[in-house]
């Protein structure tokens, strides 16, 4: 397995982990069954993500992507924070293994779901 | 940085006494064994003095060993050759779920032609049950295969009691020594087989050599056809260096297996001991005490075994893993799942396999590194409440 640099940082440096306190919305994604689960909590204020934090079972590609969504979005708007694609945060570590892609990349879509358990709680 | 290599179940270095057999025949003598002049009769008598050595190994005769490319090549060999052979007695084989690829991939083959094939369960250690084996036995089974030791849990297999039954009832057993074959004793006799496999770069000899124990009077079809080569079991020019090199491995390890053994289960229990002392939440799998010497395997609760291999490897330690991303598939081991593991615990799945060169500063350097990776891992991780 190939990792770029940026990947093995985040893999071994990991940004902001853990849980946010009050936080105002929980998104999780994956399941144990095919190895990566990843929890990304937030606290939004006047739409804006004010604070984020993961939790991430899985190899390094599904810890890497979920601490570099989080560095995207942090303090960015939500419409904004809710444009940004798996892909876009594969770009951003400079590219993933191919099998990695669909697998362990799952980390914008832990971010939507937090964003919608947000919206949904707040309607 | 200290590097620790832990992955002898993968492969293992070539000893320096097999290299220097093997370079001969990779310079000056480099005659093919079937040709009748002085090149090729110092081939031959070189590839015989490695059959040999090989069947010393496993208490056979010279002339029951055929040489093949590896262990691979030996188990679809066995158990298509041995399917094909017989299949006019009847087309049912017994094999168990936790097999090597080589032997579960070739039964899916032979079911794809008509064969049916009963894949056994194991027990919760990986041990297949004999009263399992004698109860799937029917009229119309022609084979069973059932490896000697386990390559990703380690557990050794009661394969001399599957024998006495195969031999009651006239059926062919066949069993997978790649990972046994060299650390513990493997007598074909007493386990009471007909075919047996063998690899050479397990036991410190060159990659891209094995053989296949075939039991005078089995009856087996060639998968390959060409030429004379090996009783026309394995036809093609012989493998004159890797043949060299795998008797000279298979002489050395029988020299030594006794002490060896010794030396590693001590290590090997350094190992287990320490890390279930130092790490909570860790599952043992295998058998503890019906295991290889050498074969050191936890399941990390928690966390993923790529993220444990990549940490360790940053810190210089070779290991392995059944996980889903380290199996490459999208399951975790076949073995773990068949033992009854529930997925997520599969996941976090570690092998770390003793050889020659390691000592007890090397167990000691991983019971000091690996409980602070779990720990980093297990910090991120949404599973542990």
């Amino acid at each position: 397995m190939s990792y770029s640099d940026k990947v093995m940082d985040h893999f071994m440096n990991p940004r902001n982990v853990g849980e946010v306190e009050n936080a105002n919305g929980i998104g999780q994604v994956g399941n144990p069954l095919c190895g990566d689960v990843m929890r990304i909590s937030v606290r939004i204020e006047n739409d804006v993500i004010k604070d984020i934090k993961f939790k991430t079972f899985g190899c390094a590609a599904a810890i890497a992507t979920s601490s570099m969504i989080t560095e995207m979005v942090k303090g960015k708007a939500l419409e904004e924070a809710l444009r940004v694609s798996n892909r876009a945060v594969a770009q951003a570590l400079d590219g993933l293994p191919a099998q990695k892609m669909h697998c362990s990349n799952l980390a914008a879509e832990a971010l939507k779901k937090a964003i919608q358990d947000y919206l949904a709680r707040h309607s | 940085m200290r590097r620790v290599y832990l992955d002898h179940s993968a492969t293992t270095p070539i000893r320096p006494e097999v290299l220097e057999a093997m370079l001969p025949y990779l310079r000056e003598r480099y005659g093919n064994p079937s040709s009748l002049h002085h090149w090729g009769q110092e081939a031959k008598k070189a590839v015989e003095q490695a059959r040999e050595a090989v069947a010393a190994l496993i208490s056979a005769r010279p002339e029951e060993i055929v040489f093949t490319s590896g262990g691979t090549e030996a188990d679809n060999l066995a158990v298509i050759g041995a399917a094909y052979a017989n299949a006019a007695k009847g087309r049912h084989i017994i094999t168990s779920s936790i097999e090597h690829h080589a032997v579960l991939d070739s039964m899916q083959y032979l079911e794809r032609q008509g064969f049916k094939v009963t894949f056994l369960p194991v027990t919760a250690e990986g041990l297949v049950q004999v009263d399992e084996v004698g109860a799937a036995i029917t009229p119309e089974t022609i084979l069973i295969s059932i490896m000697h030791a386990n390559n990703e849990v380690g557990t050794v297999q009661p394969v001399a009691l599957i024998g006495q039954l195969a031999k009651e009832k006239g059926i062919i057993l066949h069993s997978d020594a790649v990972q046994s074959a060299g650390k513990i004793p493997v007598d074909v006799d007493e386990l009471g087989v007909d075919l047996l496999t063998l690899s050479a770069h397990k036991i410190y000899g060159p990659k891209g050599v094995g053989a296949l124990y075939v039991r005078k009077g089995t009856r087996l079809d060639p998968i390959f056809h060409g030429g004379a080569q090996e009783r026309k079991r394995r036809p093609g020019t012989e493998n004159t260096p890797g043949i060299v090199g795998f008797g000279r491995a298979a002489a050395l390890a029988k020299q030594e297996m006794a002490t060896e053994a010794r030396r590693l289960a001590a290590l090997r229990d350094r190992l287990l001991d320490g890390l279930i002392k130092r790490i909570p939440d860790l599952v043992i799998t295998g058998h503890r005490e019906k295991r290889l010497p050498n074969h050191a395997s936890v399941c990390v609760k928690y966390v993923e075994g790529e993220s444990l291999l990549l940490s360790l490897d940053l810190q210089g330690v070779a290991a392995s893993s059944g996980s889903a991303c380290t199996s490459g598939s999208l399951e975790p081991s076949h073995v773990l799942l068949a033992m009854g593991l529930p997925h997520e615990v599969a996941q976090g799945s570690l092998r770390l396999t003793l050889g020659r060169e390691n000592k007890e500063a090397d167990v000691d350097y991983v019971l000091e590194i690996l409980p602070p990776i779990v720990e980093r891992l297990r910090a991120m991780s949404p599973l542990r409440c």
